[in-house]
């Protein structure tokens, strides 16, 4: 499984979510690669799951993947949950 | 997928021992507690502005870090109260840098959700990873209520910048 995390730039926001996704997949022992991307770069890439922060949403029409808005992005809390969720769609499909 | 093509940049930086630790980018000069602005763009010209002066950031950075909330908009508004400003190396980045500032009376960066923001940080980057055990620190702090809460207590810059240098935990491999 992939999991994209996006912001505008690539190392800032979406690495903080990378980080704590990671930490959660550990946790739970998920096994997925999760990437950080700025937007510019990732129109036209794929991944299973996207997550991005929630005002980036008008971005984000045209992507494929699951998408996953987070509107507190160091609620870890908030964070597991919906990438969890997710997670468990894409299984289940 | 098109994801194939691990991004080597991230994961030789997550076995790296040579990562920027939060404490060696953060600076007395480049924090500051209690600061009056009225506007995100007063807000944001005050934190860039200690980093120009701290000699981290060339002053197009500070423009550069006003752009991006312009173009790509308030995300990076990351949590209630809390901004995380910043642009690309390329837009004038000398060292790795972390700039603090909180502010006397919140003001809104127009996040549907977020706004006021109390809570400003400025970084600079040099690339996209060395920073990332910095910013792991951070997060873990940001992830802490109590952290958080003196964070926006402290009302001298020394008590600020010393809550900030006291984050030394990372999480556990």
């Amino acid at each position: 499984m992939r999991i994209a995390t996006l912001c505008g730039m690539g190392f800032g926001t979406s690495m903080m979510l990378k980080l704590f996704i990671d930490e959660i997949l550990k946790v739970e022992n998920i096994k997925a690669e999760v990437i950080p991307w700025d937007l510019g770069s990732f129109k036209g890439q794929q991944a299973d799951i996207v997550v991005a922060p929630m005002d980036m949403a008008m971005h984000l029409k045209n992507v494929q993947a699951q998408v996953v808005l987070i509107n507190n992005l160091i609620d870890k809390g908030e964070i597991k949950e919906k990438v969890l969720k997710a997670i468990q769609d894409q299984l289940s499909t | 997928m098109d994801l194939d093509e691990p991004r080597e940049h991230v994961m030789s930086a997550a076995s790296s021992n040579r990562e920027i630790k939060l404490a060696e980018i953060i600076s007395p000069q480049t924090t500051r507690a209690r600061v009056a602005v009225n506007s995100w763009q007063e807000a944001t010209e005050f934190a860039g502005e200690l980093l120009v002066s701290a000699g981290k950031v060339h002053s197009r950075y500070v423009d550069a870090m006003k752009r991006v909330l312009q173009e790509i908009g308030p995300y990076a508004v990351i949590a209630p109260g809390i901004v995380l400003l910043h642009a690309r190396p390329e837009d004038g980045v000398i060292e790795p840098c972390l700039g603090l500032i909180t502010l006397a009376t919140p003001v809104p960066f127009g996040h549907p959700e977020n706004d006021p923001v109390d809570v400003v940080f400025a970084l600079g980057a040099i690339d996209k990873h060395s920073h990332i055990l910095a910013l792991q620190q951070l997060a873990n702090m940001l992830g802490d209520e109590l952290s958080l809460m003196k964070i926006r207590s402290a009302t001298e810059d020394g008590e600020l910048y010393d809550i900030l240098n006291s984050q030394n935990h990372v999480i556990a491999e």
